[in-house]
This record gives C-alpha cells, sequence and structure tokens, in this order.
C-alpha cells in the first residue's frame, strides 16, 4: 500500500520542493513565468499585421520560424518583446556611463530625486495636518473636505498648470516636479495618519488624562507611538504616489530628462522599447522605495516591541 | 461606629449625582450618594453593572463631572486633586503601552511628571518588587501573562507615591486561581504602604476579603444601599474565607444587594 510505503521515502523526495513552496519563490517565479508568456503571445499577435507587410513587400518565401523571429525583432513594435525590453534596458543601464543622457540610470536619478523631495515633502505636510485635524475640531471641520476634493482633480490636468506657473515665476528643474509629487503623497499620509493618531484607547486615553499629562506629553508618549503602524503603510502608498506625481511632472518638461521626457520622447519617435524599458525603469524604482520603505518598518516595529 | 476626625477623611461626597443625557432620555448613574472615606481604609465598592460604582471612581478621578451635589478628594475638588497628582488608577484592562517595555511602561507616569531619570530608575526597582516582577523589567507586555500584566499596571499606578489608589475591577478579566494570589498580595501591597484603596469589583468574596469598608450599590437609579465595616482581623490568610464571620458579612452584602433590587 503506497499509503503505507511513502512517509519515508516522501520526506527526502518533497523536502527541497516543500522547502521551496514554503517560501515565496516559487509563487513568484510561476506569475512571473505567465506575464511572459501572455507578453510573448501578444507581441506575436499585435506585431503580425505590419511583419506580414514587411514579408508582402520583400521578395522570396517566409517561413513561420521566420514569421515569428521577426514579430519579436522589429525596429518599432507595436508591443516590443520581452527580450528586446531587457536588451534595451542592459544597454541603458550598463552599457552607458551614467552621466550621459543616454543612461537610463541618469534619467531614473533626475525621477528619483524629485519623488523623494516631494515624498518628504509630502510626507511632513501630511502628518502636519493630521496633527491639525486630530487636535482642533474647527480644522476636522473645514479642512478634511478641501484635502479630500483635492484629490479628485485629475492630475493630468494640474500638473502642466503647475510647471507652467512656475516656470514663469523662474522655477524650474527638480521643484515643479517635486510639488506635484507632494499633491499626490500627502492625502494617503493625511488619511492614515488621522486614523492612527485616533487609534488609542479611550482608556489610554483616560491614563493620561489621570497623569494630568499635557497635550504635548499625550502626543508624543501616546498618539506618535500608536500612529507609527498607520504612518508606514500610508508613506508605502504615498511613495509610489510620489513616483507617478514626479513623472506626470516631466512629461510638459520634453527634453529636461528623467524618466516621464524619456517616456514622451519615446512616443514621440515611436521609439516603443524605449517607453517600455522606461516604464520598467519606473516599475523597478517604485519597488524599490516600497521595500526600502518596509525594510525601515521592521526596523521600528521590531525596535518597539511589536511581536515577531 | 466611631466617627473618624475631618482631616483624616480622604474622601467625601454629600448629596452626589450624575445624570447621563442620552437620545433615550436621562440615565440616572448615581443618585443622592453620600459616603466618606478614611484614610488608611481599602473600600469595596459592590453591585450588578449599571449601579454606578464604576462611575462613582471616574467622578473621584475627575474622569466625569456631577451633575449634582459635593465631593472632594483630600480636601479639593476632583480636578485641583487630579491636577496635583494625588491618585493612582488602575483599570479594568492593563492598558499597558505594548511599544514599551515594562519597566517603560512603569517610568511613563514619572516620565509626564518630571522625575530624574536616577530617580526613575529607583522608583521602577522599587514598585517592580512591590508586585513581585522584578527580573521582568525589559520584557514588552505580550511576553507576560494577562495577571503579570494587570501587576505591571498597579506598580505603573504606585510609582508615584500618590496616597489614593484607585481600582476599577483590576482582576475582573483574570481567572479565579490568579485572582486569589493577586487578592492576596493586594492585602500584603496595602498593609506595606498605608495607602487608602478604593476597590470596585462585582465578586462578594473578593469585596469581603479585601476591604474594612463595603460599599454596596444597586442601580436605576445608581445609589448606595448599604454600607458595611468589616469586622474582619487584619491579618487575613485567604482561608479565612470559609470562617463564619466572613460569611456573616458576606451575607449581609448579598442581603443589601437584595434590598436593593439587584437580583430582580
Amino acid at each position: 500500500m503506497s499509503a503505507i510505503a511513502v512517509p519515508g521515502g516522501a520526506i527526502g523526495r518533497s523536502g527541497i520542493w516543500a522547502r521551496a513552496s514554503g517560501g515565496t519563490a516559487v509563487p513568484v517565479l510561476i506569475v512571473v513565468l505567465a506575464i511572459l508568456a501572455v507578453w510573448y503571445l501578444a507581441a506575436i499577435w499585435l506585431n503580425a499585421p505590419w511583419q506580414l507587410q514587411i514579408f508582402a513587400r520583400g521578395e522570396g518565401d517566409w517561413t513561420w520560424v521566420d514569421f515569428l523571429a521577426g514579430t519579436m525583432s522589429q525596429d518599432r513594435p507595436l508591443l516590443p518583446a520581452p527580450h528586446q525590453v531587457a536588451v534595451e534596458l542592459w544597454n541603458s543601464v550598463v552599457g552607458q556611463n551614467v552621466t550621459s543622457r543616454r543612461s537610463l540610470v541618469y534619467h531614473a536619478w533626475i525621477t528619483l530625486s524629485a519623488t523623494l523631495l516631494g515624498f518628504v515633502m509630502g510626507t511632513v505636510l501630511g502628518i502636519l495636518l493630521a496633527v491639525l485635524i486630530v487636535h482642533n475640531r474647527a480644522m476636522d471641520r473645514s479642512l478634511m473636505p478641501w484635502i479630500i476634493a483635492s484629490q479628485t482633480i485629475p492630475i493630468l490636468a494640474i500638473a502642466p498648470m503647475v510647471v507652467v506657473v512656475l516656470a514663469s515665476i523662474g522655477m524650474t528643474g527638480l521643484v515643479p516636479k517635486a510639488l506635484i509629487s507632494t499633491y499626490l503623497s500627502f492625502f494617503p499620509v493625511v488619511v492614515g495618519m488621522v486614523k492612527g493618531f485616533r487609534s488609542p484607547d479611550t482608556i489610554q486615553l483616560d491614563l493620561m488624562r489621570t497623569y494630568h499629562a499635557s497635550q504635548g506629553q499625550t502626543f508624543w508618549k501616546l498618539r506618535f507611538p500608536s500612529a507609527l503602524p498607520y504612518l508606514f503603510t500610508s508613506m508605502k502608498v504615498g511613495v509610489a504616489a510620489s513616483l507617478v506625481g514626479a513623472i506626470v511632472g516631466e512629461l510638459p518638461t520634453g527634453a529636461a530628462g528623467g524618466l516621464g521626457s524619456r517616456l514622451l520622447a519615446g512616443s514621440y519617435y515611436g521609439q516603443t522599447v524605449q517607453i517600455w524599458s522606461a516604464l520598467l525603469m519606473a516599475a523597478a524604482l517604485s519597488a524599490m522605495l516600497i521595500l526600502a520603505i518596509g525594510t525601515v518598518q521592521r526596523i521600528v516595529l521590531a525596535r518597539t516591541g511589536a511581536r515577531p | 461606629m466611631l466617627m473618624k476626625p475631618i482631616s483624616d477623611t480622604v474622601i467625601s461626597a454629600s448629596g452626589l449625582g450624575l445624570t447621563f443625557e442620552t437620545n433615550d432620555g436621562p440615565v440616572h448613574a448615581l443618585s443622592d450618594v453620600d459616603l466618606a472615606i478614611g484614610k488608611g481604609e481599602f473600600v469595596s465598592f459592590i453591585g450588578p453593572s449599571g449601579c454606578g460604582k464604576t462611575t462613582f471612581l471616574r467622578v473621584i478621578a475627575d474622569l466625569e463631572q456631577p451633575t449634582f451635589g459635593t465631593i472632594s478628594v483630600n480636601g479639593m475638588t476632583p480636578e485641583e486633586a487630579r491636577r496635583s497628582r494625588a491618585y493612582g488608577y488602575v483599570f479594568q484592562a492593563a492598558a499597558l503601552y505594548p511599544w514599551r517595555t515594562i519597566e517603560r511602561n512603569v517610568a511613563l507616569p514619572l516620565e509626564i511628571m518630571g522625575y530624574s531619570r536616577e530617580e526613575r530608575k529607583a522608583r521602577i526597582a522599587r514598585t517592580l518588587d512591590l508586585v513581585n516582577l522584578a527580573g521582568f523589567e525589559k520584557k514588552y507586555p505580550w511576553q507576560l501573562s494577562g495577571g503579570m500584566q494587570q501587576r505591571a499596571s498597579i506598580a505603573r499606578a504606585l510609582a508615584f507615591d500618590a496616597d489614593l489608589l484607585l481600582m476599577d475591577e483590576p482582576f475582573g478579566a483574570l481567572d479565579e486561581i490568579v485572582r486569589d494570589h493577586l487578592n492576596e498580595q493586594l492585602l500584603r501591597l496595602w498593609a506595606r504602604t498605608n495607602k487608602t484603596i478604593c476597590f470596585v469589583t462585582h465578586s462578594i468574596p473578593e469585596a469581603v476579603y479585601l476591604s474594612t469598608k463595603i460599599v454596596v450599590m444597586s442601580p436605576r437609579p445608581g445609589r448606595v444601599t448599604d454600607v458595611i465595616e468589616s469586622t474582619l482581623p487584619a491579618e487575613r490568610p485567604l482561608d479565612i474565607r470559609e470562617t463564619p464571620e466572613f460569611l456573616a458579612i458576606a451575607a449581609r452584602v448579598r442581603e443589601g444587594l437584595r434590598a436593593g433590587h439587584s437580583y430582580e
């Protein structure tokens, strides 16, 4: 009976598999493979018409192999194949001097600096607004509706105006983009921190009252530490929004550099491979920023006694 | 019953009433309470839910404002008493701050009240020793059992030398074995520190075992139906609870609860 015979052998054989599937590596790998498969199929399908036109104009016969290879190696494909994007990424990241305008690292840095400046300003602004809202009823009633309304305006409508208006008073480069990032990233921080500052139990607030603690002491010793988990969660949302803000802020400035201008230039000249590599670079940046915040979160929460 | 001299009175309430206005009309949480609590007494407040025992404690602590009558704490209004940090309050839940270690939880009131670093250290060591938690200074609250957490919260209330300790069902959430043990320790602590303790409970044996004075309360409206001076000796081993004297007092408490229609 296999049910009886299996245990000894099964443990030995399933050990590695069990360890691998117990982690996140296997599920992530499967998802990545699925995405790549869909991507290749889509690339073949979308690039096929153009490839057929090329063959029709050319002389001689073509085989299915030629056809498939052709759809994956066009200069300006509708949808570049993954390996084309990978090659472009490699060439523009590793193959270039980082100070060169042809280097994707150079553009990523421009976007990253605006993202970080805007994110820091947005987080500080968000925390300050949350402090005002939590400590003042009038502020709660008057500010909150405006804060929510501010996020209903499409950022694509407001970004060019911010850039143009600021340029007219001599502010160009980093600051206008950072302001757009701030505009997007302060919102999740306000909402999260208002909830966080209000998260202490009545009993914990009563305790502070029995000590005749000042408002400042209650804030620093109770409200702020209670809000820390909320802060990190909203910072993760905020940093992703910041990156979007910086990229959107770079679209109107065109040639000034950054992933946004790279996207715009790519679409002007039909350089789809360049667009896709810039997109992937932006996604990687965003992932890195969120990972970094996650790491800080783990360290801080571990130091403040969070249950492991 | 001997009247205590005025200077020895820690809490004195007369005609005290508190009415909450709710959507379903007024709720009389406390009505016409007259009570004097002397220095060094251990007073239990017992009654069913809604009898106003916790409300009375919160009025003493200036966490609620009375609507009628007067109350003084250490000869001051409750607000003045709170501002002068006259009492330590132990809540139903330990309410330890999860991001602080046990010693830093005990340090919390000391930090707020501006004690120096050395003074804080000395007081933390002394009070943790008093509740038998020496050696657990660096632990976080979640690493301790419920009973130990509640002991830490008592240490926190004792740390700043308030002469009055207000305890709101501090052992209500604990099992009976742990509760017996903590009751014994609390009596010992009371004997060593000579504090005045106001203790809210809904357990008759607990009230009789601990108290020098038992205030029996009844609901709708919340009021005092009986005040019983305990005749038990100061030295109370746990098995005193089987003596006829103990059972007689318990019977009188039950009688007081019945008279206030608490069993209906």
